[in-house]
């Protein structure tokens, strides 16, 4: 689907923009909402780009730069500190040679830290796109991110 | 011997298929709203309050007297809206998660009966953009709704509309705050409001609205259905009915557990397997980042709304986070201040700069070869200033745990970390 074609979906309200930025960043193949993307979500509202701009970098889960294919989120929050989440961190960079926030050089990966995913009860939990991965260990990660990795050679 | 769950909200979950309203309806679904649809709208509000249910998103206000005021108020108002709020960001609770993935039906039928209370003909369930299983449930709930005439024009012939929609939110915890939601609905940037004006005065696009927690919502099907009597039967006479909480962190069965209101915190860790491999219990943080923190001599005390505040703790959302001998209070403390500070959204001095100086301020407690014990009165003493000052009540939050771990663990904060 073309930007227009997505953004048509929806009626011309401001209170649907979160909607519309959601839908504008699935639909990319790199996990962003691109300026061109915020432009016509502002004409379409009738609403200045700054709005615009200006909630989609409000929010946590939007993001204006180009990402990964799969973004990883991994929890920070107490309970996953509590259960060593540094150590599954520290697998995860090791294991994509990046940082906390940067992207693969193969366009991947993108690894960021989020608050509770409300998943404590396995904790630690991490999201990689709309999947919830929980009872996280070193071990796991390294399964995971293969198993993703086989995914993308296929 | 622990002691058992009492189910009465989660009656259905693991039990009925959650994407079936027929098993919901079978399993006695949609009784409450028939009944409710039968009463004056007054009544059904009048019920809610003489039941005593109290708001589950962690306030703890009275749900009738909040009906009340927004049944009430600007009556030359052409609307009104209820407003769900799903969007459980407070760490360490996932209680309406559990609702919506396995009973969505169920705060749905609450929803429709606090729509009818209000005379509301539109409603939204504004759910966090993470919680996708609950998305897509809640929209296969909304759906066969409509299809069964619960939901749409002329309900079950009562001459009453209502429509409900599905809000996305996109990672702000500070939108679960109700004000700052309602600007988040109109598709805004989570800007706090300044109360007041109350949502129940001037709320989604300057009507009067109802904001509740799916929790409190998920009761009011069953108080409806079966009369405040039956509910009252549960919990304390000023904390009614049970609470869902998650206990999670150093236990064997870390989980969600419906309990009454007043059960000790002793009885709901024993509920959860007990403390991980026999570990000693060393602290608890109740109600999540805006909570506050206990030590072992809080193991007696009732879990009800009064006797926590009372004791200076908190039962807020229904989070419990379980420390055991060796966790390092020091680390979930500064988490929580990182929080926080991630979390402010910057728009007033006292808690942009308080939030950004509470972070520093622990990072010296930790290097400081000085007086920490200064810095940690410091540090106390500008949460508190934060609490006096700040806009919204984010920035009233970081005083909750850091006073509490002040109280019960300044030694430890206060000695060399390693
Ligand atoms: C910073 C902040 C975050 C909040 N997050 C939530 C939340 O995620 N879910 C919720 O139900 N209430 C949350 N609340 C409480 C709401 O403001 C409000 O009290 C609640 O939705 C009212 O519903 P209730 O009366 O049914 O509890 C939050 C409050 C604050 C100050
Ligand atoms: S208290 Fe914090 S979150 Fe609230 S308005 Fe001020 S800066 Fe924003
Ligand atoms: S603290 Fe990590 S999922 Fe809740």
């Amino acid at each position: 689907m073309s930007t227009q074609e997505i953004i048509q979906q929806f009626e011309p309200k401001q209170h649907n923009l979160l909607h519309i930025l959601h839908a504008l960043q699935d639909a990319h193949p790199e996990n962003y909402i691109t300026e061109e993307a915020l432009e016509a979500a502002a004409g379409h509202l009738g609403v200045t780009k700054s709005t615009v701009y200006g909630v989609a970098r409000y929010y946590t889960m939007f993001s204006l730069k180009p990402r990964g294919k799969h973004i990883i989120r991994v929890c920070a929050s107490p309970v996953c500190e509590l259960l060593h989440v540094n150590d599954i961190i520290a697998a995860l960079e090791e294991e994509l040679s990046i940082k906390t926030g940067e992207t693969t050089k193969d366009g991947l990966f993108t690894l960021e830290l989020s608050e509770c995913l409300g998943q404590c009860q396995e904790a630690p939990s991490m999201m990689i796109n709309d999947k919830i991965f929980n009872n996280l260990t070193s071990a796991r990660i390294r399964e995971v991110i293969q198993s993703f990795k086989d995914e993308a050679r296929k | 011997m622990s002691i058992q769950e009492t189910r009465i909200v989660l009656k259905n979950a693991g039990k009925i298929n959650p994407l079936s309203i027929d098993d919901y309806i079978r399993a006695g679904g949609y009784a409450g709203l028939r009944k409710a649809l039968q009463m004056n709208p007054a009544d059904v509000i009048d019920e809610l309050m003489e039941a005593g249910l109290r708001g589950r998103g962690g306030a703890g206000f009275s749900t009738g007297m909040k009906q009340k005021f927004t049944s009430e108020s600007c009556q030359r108002c052409p609307q009104r809206y209820v407003v769900v709020n799903a969007d459980e960001g407070e760490p360490g609770t996932f209680k309406d998660r559990i609702i919506m993935e396995q009973d969505p039906h169920l705060y749905l039928e609450g929803t429709i009966i606090a729509a009818w209370a209000i005379q509301a003909t539109q409603a939204y369930i504004y759910i966090r953009g993470e919680y996708h299983e609950s998305i897509d449930k809640t929209q296969k709930a909304i759906e066969d709704a409509y299809a069964a005439g619960f939901l749409g024009k002329n309900i079950l012939g009562s001459g009453f509309d209502l429509d409900v929609e599905i809000r996305l939110g996109a990672g702000s915890y500070l939108c679960g705050e109700e004000l700052t939601m309602l600007e988040s609905l109109e598709g805004k940037r989570g800007n706090p409001r300044i109360k007041p004006p109350f949502p129940a005065e001037k709320g989604v696009f300057g009507m009067p609205t109802l904001v509740n927690n799916v929790e409190t919502l998920a009761n009011a099907p069953l108080i409806i259905a079966n009369g405040r009597e039956w509910y009252r039967q549960f919990g304390t006479e000023r904390s009614p009915g049970t609470k869902i909480f998650t206990i999670s962190g150093q236990v064997n069965k870390p989980g969600h557990y419906e309990v009454p209101l007043g059960v000790p915190l002793q009885d709901l860790i024993d509920l959860a397997g007990g403390m991980r491999n026999g570990k000693k219990f060393k602290a608890a943080l109740l109600g999540g980042a805006a909570g506050t923190f206990v030590d072992a001599s809080m193991l007696g005390e009732k879990m009800t709304y009064d006797n926590l505040r009372e004791k200076g703790a908190t039962l807020g959302s229904g989070a419990i986070i379980v420390m055991a001998e060796g966790d390092p209070v020091y680390d979930i403390l500064h988490n929580c201040l990182r929080f926080f500070r991630h979390e402010s959204c910057g728009k007033c001095v006292p808690c942009r700069v308080g939030t950004t100086q509470l972070v520093k301020q622990a990072d010296q407690l930790k290097s400081a070869n000085g007086d920490r014990k200064k810095i940690l009165e410091q540090m106390v003493l500008e949460s508190q200033i934060m609490a006096g000052t700040s806009l919204c009540p984010l920035g009233q939050s970081p005083i909750l745990p850091l006073e509490s771990a002040a109280k019960y663990f300044s030694k430890e904060l206060c000695t060399t970390h390693h």
